[in-house]
């Protein structure tokens, strides 16, 4: 049986940005009805697992432009420039009003916010809660919604399929876990804040929900991924478990080094080693050169061999216990814990791990996607203000900023909408069916969805890893359409409703093999190399081709089809990236 | 053949089962394994029914708490080899009604959470503008370990009070309920004392600490809920020399 609700403005998804925009839309108008969907408990979101902090211009010898210069020379000039102003400009406001909701920034001995250095940052302007800093902000953003009456909740509701009426999106068709029941939830506006798609590989700090739902619905109903070729490794993940241990270690003053003690980074074009850590330099460079530096210590023979795979180690014993202690604490717990050793007295074990997708469902600046009533903030979308290479810290913000500004921009758009028809229905009806067919009551089936799973993330690792070639990527693309086929002959264990993980499971497998084929098929396109995307057979940069966002669409045949959309440039003309200097 | 362990694991699907069973799985014993590595391995090479909640495997979404040999436990931050040579038995956290094998229904819990206002409530806001509430890094250091609590619910499981009177808010409620009453920004304790008294839970509990001893975040509930009695006390008896409505 199917349910039905309505809303004014309808959240997916419960993490930051989420949260951010749902409190947007209940302050600028409380008549407004607005809910939140979220396959997990809010508190639950992956931003819970964010550890280093959120950039914010913050101090008196920093400025707007100077955070904006750095997210763009870190983004290899792809952010688009208009976009970037306005994020700088709104971040510190932003990240006030998080202490006026109770999160508990660090402080400095007066009593005011304090402030770290953070990769690819020139100045110290990372806000940060210990080493827990996404946990803390996610949780003071889900406490403040509490009191919020106008703000209802659907918890552990898995968004299914967006419905749309001409072109104009008006709810999503869902499932209630609990029950199993498909319920239509109909609304003026809805904004995807579902989070990034790490999991389409194998090994990544991304939590298991996130499985690119969000992306792959909207592209589903013919919105555009802008730039998804741009998947970001961070250099410092656990071997095995793929436990992110953060960037703030080596802001406080950790080293890298390769299997014999030596800082390497000083051999790529990242400046000279200083016993202090140095911004913008070194330790302290950006994401994409320091994963990028790994791999070619490895070809050199020069990284460590380990159980799984080949690491270099992660230096913070000269920090001392009491510093790792007061900054790091999470860092010391996530190693004892996992990896059984004491970063006081011992090096750790780290290798590159996936860890954020630049791209997204393509927004403007007020998080508008080109399909009416539908937006997207947070890691689902892609405004840009991140371009070829995010900036650690960057991230948080932009859920807040972006995901107050998509709140705003939504709720005026539905204040002047009439409700969505009746007719939609027919959608939802459509959907319970399919599901039904496909899942529930099909009989064969079988292709087990871990082999299918298994198969995807290899081959993406494999073939749209930190270096990437034209034939790496076309073979990725036949096994993508191979997989695509074996899906639709999955068969699951469970047929009951209430609780089905398997059903969810089989659901978010197949939006995941939606959004991969996304990137292979935007990385294919892309000949040129820039930030983390990285060709080996089209080495250097190419503006005069490649300055532009690629945009994918979906054919009616199901197939991924890439244009390209000019960069904003306003200030900041192109020039060469250049740390250590 | 590598070395195996046993998992007795709690099955039960409100569809077709009056009440839950134990089933057993052979799983490889590998010494980088927790419990949920096990479960994630069941599902997906033996039985893709096997349902429980699961997300960061890194101990902070606090999405996986269930009963390990009796005891509650974060499944990811718990080794099989600490249970080596086995069976572990894996159950879903107790004082909660059942949904399907290892879930359990938490929305008593996050009842209980919104009725303490866990929010910063002020008199005045002071605008964004004005910059922060300055706050030392003592005044932080008061309150921030009631803040590290994840609602994960072992503490639920392992209280003996709320066992018996499903109306008391709880540890973790009231380990929050203290987290904004001891932060300095926050003037909002009196209304959160309102509801907390209402209720006699709170002298219900013991201060037998089980709660604090199965916290995984070493927030110490029962050492917040004794500060609250204290406070609640001292407000008790203002309010015998005050009329009601007076604060
Ligand atoms: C380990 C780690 C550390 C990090 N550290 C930092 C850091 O220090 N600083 C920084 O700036 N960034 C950091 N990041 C990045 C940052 O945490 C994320 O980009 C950000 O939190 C994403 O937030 P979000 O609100 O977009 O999505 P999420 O927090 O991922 O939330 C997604 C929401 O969507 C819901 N959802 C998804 N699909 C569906 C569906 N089909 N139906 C219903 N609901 C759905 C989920 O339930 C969830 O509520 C880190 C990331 C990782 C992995
Ligand atoms: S107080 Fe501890 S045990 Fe209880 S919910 Fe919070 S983190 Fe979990
Ligand atoms: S899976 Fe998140 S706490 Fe265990």
């Amino acid at each position: 049986m199917l349910d039905l609700s309505s809303h004014d403005v309808l959240l997916v998804g419960g993490g930051a940005a989420g949260l951010r925009a749902a409190i947007a839309v209940a302050e600028i108008n409380p008549n407004l009805s607005v809910a939140v969907v979220s396959k997990v408990y809010p508190m639950r979101s992956h931003t819970v697992s964010a550890e280093g902090g959120a950039a914010g211009v913050a101090r008196q010898d920093d400025s707007l432009d100077e955070h904006a210069y750095d997210t763009i020379s870190g983004g290899d000039w792809l952010p688009d420039q208009d976009a970037v102003e306005g994020f700088v400009k709104e971040a510190p406001q932003e990240l006030m009003r998080l202490e006026h909701w109770g999160c508990p920034w660090n402080r400095e001995p007066d009593g005011r916010v304090a402030v770290r250095p953070f990769g690819g940052m020139k100045k110290e302007r990372t806000w940060f809660a210990a080493d827990k800093t996404g946990f803390h902000l996610l949780h003071t953003l889900f406490q403040t919604s509490l009191k919020y009456n106008a703000v209802a909740r659907y918890d552990e509701f898995y968004a299914t399929r967006l419905l749309a009426d001409d072109g104009q999106v008006q709810g999503v068709v869902s499932i209630e876990l609990a029950s199993g029941k498909v319920q239509a939830i109909t609304a003026k506006a809805v904004i995807l804040c579902t989070g990034g798609c790490g999991r389409v590989f194998p090994f990544t700090t991304n939590a298991a929900i996130k499985t690119g739902d969000g992306m792959a619905l909207a592209y589903r109903a013919g919105a555009p991924l802008k730039d998804m070729e741009f998947v970001q490794y961070h250099p410092t993940g656990l071997p095995f478990t793929g436990i992110l241990i953060t960037e703030a270690a080596r802001a406080e003053g950790g080293y890298m080094l390769n299997k014999d003690g030596y800082r390497y980074l000083q051999d790529y074009n990242l400046g000279k080693p200083h016993p202090q850590p140095v911004l913008r330099s070194m330790e302290l460079g950006p994401r994409d050169r320091l994963s990028q530096a790994f791999v070619k210590e490895y070809e050199k023979g020069r990284t460590i061999e380990g159980p799984y795979g080949a690491v270099v180690h992660l230096d913070l014993r000269h920090l001392g216990e009491k510093k790792i202690n007061a900054k790091l604490p999470f860092v010391r717990e996530l190693c004892l814990k996992y990896e059984n050793l004491d970063p006081v007295k011992e090096l750790i074990p780290v290798r590159p791990v996936v860890h954020y997708m630049m791209g997204g469902v393509h927004t403007d600046p007020d998080g508008a996607t080109p399909l009416k009533g539908l937006y997207a903030a947070g890691e689902a979308a892609c405004v840009s203000i991140n371009g070829a290479n995010r900036l650690g810290s960057n991230s948080l913000t932009e859920c807040l900023v972006f995901g107050a500004r998509a709140g705003r921009a939504a709720a005026q758009f539905a204040s002047v909408q009439r409700a969505p028809e009746r007719h939609l229905l027919a959608q939802a009806v459509d959907e319970e069916a399919r599901l039904q067919d496909r899942f529930l009551q099909k009989s064969g089936g079988r292709e087990r969805l871990s082999n299918i799973r298994d198969e995807m993330q290899q081959t993406m690792e494999q073939s749209a890893g930190i270096y990437r070639s034209r034939e790496s990527l076309e073979q990725a693309a036949e096994k993508l359409s191979e997989l695509q086929e074996r899906f639709q002959d999955a068969g699951l264990d469970d047929r009951s409703h209430a609780f089905n993980t398997e059903l969810i499971a089989a659901l978010e497998l197949s939006c995941m093999l939606d959004v991969a084929e996304s990137i292979i098929h935007s990385a294919l396109h892309r000949t040129e190399s820039r930030g983390a995307h990285q060709r080996t057979d089209f080495p250097v940069r190419d503006d005069e081709k490649f300055l532009a966002h690629s945009l994918v669409t979906r054919c009616p045949d199901g197939t991924p089809e890439v244009t390209y959309a000019p960069v904003t440039i306003t200030r900041w003309p192109p020039a060469e990236r250049v740390y250590g200097k | 053949m590598a070395e195996q362990i046993a998992l007795e694991i709690t099955r039960y699907s409100p569809e077709r089962d009056k009440t839950p069973s134990m089933e057993e799985f052979e799983v490889p014993l590998r010494k980088e394994w927790v419990v949920l590595d096990a479960l994630n391995y069941i599902k997906d090479k033996v039985d893709g029914s096997l349902s429980f909640r699961w997300s960061c495997r890194m101990g902070v979404c606090g999405s996986c708490g269930m009963m390990v040999n009796g005891e509650p436990k974060l499944t990811c931050a718990t080794f099989l080899n600490d249970y080596a040579p086995g069976p572990i038995r894996v159950e879903p956290l107790k004082n909660f009604p059942v949904m399907r094998d290892l879930i359990v229904e938490i929305s008593d819990f996050l009842a209980k959470l919104s009725k303490v206002k866990p929010w910063l409530i002020r008199k005045k806001e002071k605008p964004i503008s004005e910059g922060e509430y300055l706050q030392t890094p003592e005044e932080l250091d008061s309150y921030r370990q009631f803040s590290m609590c994840i609602n994960c619910l072992l503490c639920y499981a392992a209280c003996p009070v709320y066992g018996l009177d499903p109306l008391f808010a709880g540890p973790a409620a009231l380990a929050l309920a203290q987290r904004y009453n001891m932060d300095s920004r926050d003037e909002g304790k009196s209304e959160r004392l309102d509801v907390l008294s209402q209720h006699d839970g709170i002298w219900g509990c013991t201060f037998v600490g089980e709660c604090t001893q199965v916290c995984p975040k070493h927030v110490d509930p029962a050492g917040a809920i004794q500060q609250y009695k204290l406070t609640a006390a001292q407000e008790w008896v203002k309010s015998l020399l005050m009329p009601w409505g007076g604060k």
